[in-house]
């Protein structure tokens, strides 16, 4: 395909997603998260354009109820008349590269629904709770004009924060009887929530799980504003409207205090410094000189004749002295 | 890096029965291919919908009811009606060999019957995909 082609076919995709064609949007995602030939293109055709929506990121423990939560959440925000893009992200097996992607198996209502978008995504080896190409995919449902996108991380356990580095606002889900307060108390992934929910509410021991969390949080947490703990039966979507308005309440709070501004800086911070690194890394896995010039200092390091530091400033004075990364 | 082969594993129709559909989910994972399941008792229309949003190469049907013969057929019609018919569509399930050519003719490209090993399922929707 020759190169004026694939311009005219990416801008096609981008004109026909950002008037809301659902296999537009379906395609586009595919091409960013492959990194497909022409995304760069496509990303500076529809980046202007985003930034509108609302990402809500959804973690916690596997089987915690995330899929059955976003589910309703969808539900409940397309009732107050949000067009609604969802991000399911799933484990790929580290050992054959495949995935069964199953979080949509709880959102089947939405299946005909104009209104809703559900993807979902493999990890494909990323680790941190999501994948490369989940930021990609939020931009294009943003684009699209979708209100709200919902990105429902992998079932994570202490550490896995990433969702924190592009949503707005996160949506941290407990349930009961996962462990004592000192569980609670360490740092990790309990830091970055903005709402608190303990799911399953039904389930022995939700009150005590709820005064836990309470707890810790009056002991500190990260804002000036102290997040909530809310209570919540996805399976009966009891608590759900009080979970989407305490979304929108603190959504404001994060808007109006300028604090989203800040997040929203820092995501980019994120990204780029990754591209910039993903770049530098491109570089080094050239064939040629440099390549081989890379494997040897790796051996070096393996033999323990130069320390990592080393190696890596001397990789790094290399690429200086080129010029052209 | 190599584009992963994405495959929508759903079934149609009314019967409760879904144990092959996972074993197939489960096989192609092992394939190396990113299964979206879907669950239970979909509609044709829910089942292309979630087709286009997943950008999937393939639709795996799975059907014990013997509804087939109908709902196989509105599944590819679906799918050439909004413009997806370069989706590849593969059937298994309690299918009756006579019930196969009828199929075939109406668009759905192969059928695996009971016995099928996973892996020739696999290999075929590999080598069978429309878009490279």
């Amino acid at each position: 395909m020759s190169q004026s082609d694939r311009a005219e076919k990416v801008r096609h995709l981008v004109d026909g997603a950002v008037a809301g064609d659902v296999r537009s949007v379906s395609r586009l995602i595919s091409l960013v998260e492959n990194e497909a030939s022409g995304y760069e293109e496509a990303y500076s055709m529809f980046y202007g354009r985003t930034g509108k929506a609302k990402v809500i990121g959804i973690t916690g423990p596997p089987g915690g109820g995330k899929s059955t939560l976003v589910d309703k959440l969808a539900s409940k925000l397309r009732q107050l008349g949000n067009r609604v893009g969802v991000i399911a992200v799933d484990p790929t097996s580290p050992f054959t590269g495949g995935a069964v992607l199953g979080d949509r198996v709880r959102m089947q209502r939405h299946n005909a629904d104009p209104g809703v978008f559900i993807r979902s995504m493999g990890t494909r080896g990323h680790l941190g709770g999501l994948s490369r190409g989940t930021a990609a995919a939020v931009d294009v449902l943003d684009a699209a004009g979708y209100d709200y996108v919902l990105v429902e991380t992998v079932g994570v356990g202490q550490s896995e924060i990433e969702i924190s580095s592009l949503s707005d606002l996160v949506v941290l889900l407990n349930v009961p009887g996962l462990g004592d307060e000192i569980q609670i108390i360490k740092a990790g992934i309990m830091e970055i929530g903005d709402v608190f929910v303990v799911n399953k509410m039904d389930r022995p021991g939700a009150d005590r799980t709820k005064a836990e969390l309470e707890y810790a949080l009056d002991l500190g947490h990260e804002l000036p504003r102290r997040p909530k703990v809310l209570m919540t039966n996805a399976e009966t979507s009891e608590g759900v409207a009080e979970l989407v308005a305490e979304i929108d309440d603190y959504y404001g709070w994060l808007r109006d205090s300028g604090i989203l501004e800040k997040r929203r800086a820092k995501h980019a911070e994120l990204v780029v410094t990754r591209m910039l690194a993903d770049r530098l890394m491109k570089r080094l896995g050239s064939e040629g000189e440099d390549g081989e010039l890379a494997g040897e200092l790796y051996v070096c390091v393996s033999r323990r004749l130069l320390t990592p530091y080393e190696a890596a400033e001397r990789i790094f004075k290399r690429i200086i002295e080129k010029g052209a990364i | 890096m190599d584009r992963k082969i994405r495959v929508l594993v759903a079934k149609p129709g009314l019967d409760g029965h879904d144990r092959g559909a996972k074993v197939v989910a489960r096989a192609l994972r092992d394939a190396g291919m990113e299964v979206i399941y879907t669950g239970l008792r979909q509609t044709p229309e829910q089942i292309v919908s979630a087709a286009i949003q997943e950008d999937v190469d393939c639709v795996a049907l799975s059907i014990l009811s013997g509804a087939h013969n109908h709902l196989f057929p509105k599944v590819v019609d679906l799918l050439k009606e909004k413009g997806a018919d370069d989706v590849l569509v593969v059937g298994g399930g309690v299918i009756p060999d006579e019930d196969i050519p009828g199929l075939v003719a109406k668009g759905v490209a192969a059928v695996f019957t009971p016995g099928t090993p996973t892996t020739k399922t696999a290999e075929y929707i590999r080598e069978n995909i429309k878009r490279k």
